[in-house]
């Protein structure tokens, strides 16, 4: 938890720095970006009445009212209760949520952390007025005004769930049992053509993680804030990797079932796909020495919000302990309030998914935008963006 | 035009001059260009405006870049996105492998859909025809998805094919023969349909009189059938080469670690918000497919269509 800490006390001065140069940039020569503060936006003073309904931006899973399966529905009582009726938009990926959002056709979105700083500098959310939601007082500590969720100890959103992105292998095929992320890294791997990895330009995080903790010459500090040589180091060791992928992975079902055949031995994955296959085949999931990368999404209130009264009535009632418990249960993810792990079906699920230790949380680093200003606070380098990421995450796969 | 007859008039002023749908008809009778004109606005408009229009913003927007940060677009235009594309040497490798996956999944189809559509059109009794076409056309009704996964159970590590080649891990695996194999498979009913046709066309009486004159089968389908039938061919090739030119979805799930053009296209917009690199990427297959429709229009496979 300290080195965590520190480190994010360090990105917070990032966001210092990059709010406080607001002022003195003169655009001219710099990254667009970089250099400036989130618009001003007004949170809400109070709740009144409901607008009858509300709009939702989600990942799939997250606002379930009985029609996929009708155990599943948290919906419905909500709708009873406050009598707004709930509109939702599933979005497939972060990049279709932000666009979405910039519609200004939709109140509130389940944002992951590779997204909640573009809505926040886009100036398409507003920050959040806690005190109108009375469950965020449970919400676990370490997940509350984090670089991801907060700008100057300014709350944008109520933390809604998180989970790792764990190392998987079958337990019949991979011998000894790894405790690292070298066992995917490695060039002369005896699982070749067997190993998988996630396919999104993020998992270069991975590769950074990894790097940070065995090759200390680069002084990576933070995975997601790369300068050049950090930068090309990663994507050499991904191009390395590649070599002996079998697949990449971004549709869970289809990684369930590439581990079930033997397809893939060896990889990435999330807790939930490892409880899918359960017993189906052998495998196990862990948490690697190095670390691991992960997601925190969290609930944000959209700056020109039509239904603003019904969206807060949304966030309290998503995050309070029995919802948050659904919800963490059905998607399989750590729970943020504190107080679900009283209310899930299953009395072990918060064991199983760490969801109270802060130390197991510490040792994730959360998807973040990487952008040009430096994540990890450096000034006088430029980082990699996004753009730069992703056109890397194309030529890495050739 | 002779004057329209008037009933008498039942109130005063009634019916004296014509009613202003006559008079637009005669009005239109006397102008027949821009008769003309209204009865194909409507279409014309269609192409125009939903996909020429449509392919001209893709050639537009692919001139624009992205505000890396916030993800808006900047309407500035530039080549940049082309320089781009140029100067990486991987976009030139996933468009050559795109074109090869394409060319192959053509070859494969059309070497199975020959003989089954001579069995189709010639071979067959009359009364199985329809039934064989039907059977023939039924996959089409099948979800994409459906048979795309089916494919990846089959594929997959000691599954059928494994066990056709000898054991977990001797079949082809998930990769690009993978991708070719599903591809081939899922276009075959727009190869054979063409060529059907062509060959319904064909007179039994030319193979007779082949036949007569002392040519053997296989002369008579060298000399007479297939001359006659390259142009369905190609007009059956153009559904499955522009197809497997602009497939992500298959590839994604038997291709492994394969990427063709469409999985660029689909990461970029989807994964990167950069609609303008896309756009950029897109044209790629179109400057392929046009070059591709210029060719076989030579070889008159568009009157097959």
């Amino acid at each position: 938890m300290g080195t965590y800490r520190r480190v994010m006390a360090v990105a917070a001065a990032g966001v210092l720095a990059l709010a406080g140069c607001g002022g003195s940039g003169t655009g001219g020569g710099s990254a667009p970006g970089t250099g400036v503060k989130p618009p001003k936006v007004d949170r809400l003073a109070a709740i009144g009445a409901g607008e009858g309904e509300v709009d939702i931006v989600s990942w799939a899973g997250y606002v379930e009212n009985g029609t996929d399966d009708p155990k599943v529905d948290w919906v419905t009582p909500f709708t009873r209760a406050t009598g707004c009726k709930v509109n939702n938009k599933v979005g497939g990926t972060s990049d279709e949520m932000v666009t979405l959002m910039k519609t200004g056709d939709y109140d509130l979105v389940s944002a992951s952390g590779d997204a909640t700083l573009r809505l926040i500098y886009g100036g398409n959310v507003a920050p959040v007025n806690t005190d109108l939601v009375p469950n965020y007082a449970d919400i676990q500590s370490f997940l509350k005004l984090k670089g991801w969720n907060s700008v100057d100890g300014v709350p944008y959103g109520i933390p809604h769930g998180w989970g790792a992105n764990l190392l998987m292998w079958r337990t019949d095929k991979v011998t000894p049992a790894p405790t690292s992320w070298g066992v995917v890294f490695e060039a002369n791997s005896p699982y070749k053509g067997r190993i998988t990895a996630y396919d999104s330009p993020i998992y270069l995080a991975d590769a950074a993680l990894y790097l940070m903790k065995t090759k200390p010459d680069l002084k990576i500090t933070n995975p997601y804030a790369l300068d050049d040589t950090q930068f090309q180091a990663a994507v050499d060791l991904l191009k390395a990797q590649n070599k002996n992928i079998g697949e990449y992975w971004s549709d869970y079902t289809k990684e369930v079932q590439a581990f079930k055949a033997g397809n893939s031995v060896v990889g990435t994955t999330w807790q939930v796909i490892t409880n899918t296959i359960g017993t189906d085949a052998p495998v196990q999931a862990i948490l690697p020495s190095e670390g691991a990368t992960g997601w925190s999404d969290t609930w944000m209130v959209a700056a020109k919000a039509k239904h603003p009264n019904c969206a807060y009535k949304w966030l309290d009632w998503i995050v309070s302990p029995e919802v948050n418990a659904q919800v963490a249960e059905y998607f399989g993810e750590a729970p943020a309030n504190a107080r679900a792990c009283d209310h899930t079906a299953d009395k072990a699920f918060c064991g199983t998914y760490h969801a109270a230790e802060a130390g197991y949380a510490a040792k994730i680093w959360y998807w973040t935008t990487p952008t040009a200003q430096c994540l990890d606070g450096r000034t006088g380098v430029t980082c990699k963006d996004y753009a730069a990421w992703t056109k890397a995450w194309t030529e890495i796969k050739g | 035009m002779p004057p329209v007859p008037v009933p008498a008039p039942a109130g005063p002023g009634r019916a004296r001059a014509p009613r202003p749908g006559r008079a637009l008809s005669s009005w239109l009778y006397r102008h027949a260009r821009v008769r003309l004109g209204l009865l194909l606005s409507a279409p014309l408009l269609w192409l125009v405006v939903a996909y020429l229009g449509a392919l001209a913003l893709l050639l537009v927007s692919s001139l624009w870049t992205v505000d890396t940060f916030t993800g808006d677009i900047v309407r500035h235009p530039s080549l940049d996105n082309f320089r781009a594309i140029a100067g990486t040497p991987v976009y030139r490798t996933v468009a050559l492998r795109s074109v090869a996956v394409a060319a192959a999944v053509t070859v494969i189809d059309a070497l199975i859909a020959l003989p089954m559509a001579f069995y189709l059109a010639k071979v067959a009794a009359p009364r199985w025809r329809g039934w064989l076409v039907i059977a023939v056309l039924t996959p089409l009704w099948a979800s994409y998805l459906v048979k795309a996964y089916a494919w990846r159970v089959m594929l997959a590590n000691g599954g059928p094919l494994d066990d056709l080649f000898g054991g977990p891990g001797h079949g082809p695996g998930y990769g690009l023969t993978a991708t070719v194999i599903v591809l081939s498979y899922l276009w075959l009913p727009y190869m054979i349909l063409p060529i059907y046709a062509g060959l319904e066309r064909l007179s039994d009486s030319l193979l007779e009189a082949s036949a007569d004159l002392g040519a053997r089968a296989f002369r008579t389908w060298r000399s007479v059938v297939l001359p006659m039938i390259v142009p369905s061919v190609f007009a059956g090739s153009i559904f499955t080469f522009s197809l497997s030119l602009g497939d992500y979805i298959t590839v994604q799930i038997v291709g492994g670690k394969t990427q063709l053009i469409g999985n660029l296209v689909y990461a970029n917009i989807g994964a990167a918000g950069n609609l303008p690199l896309s756009a950029a990427l897109a044209t790629i297959p179109v400057l392929v497919m046009v070059v591709y429709l210029v060719a076989v229009r030579r070889l008159g496979a568009l009157e097959q269509l």
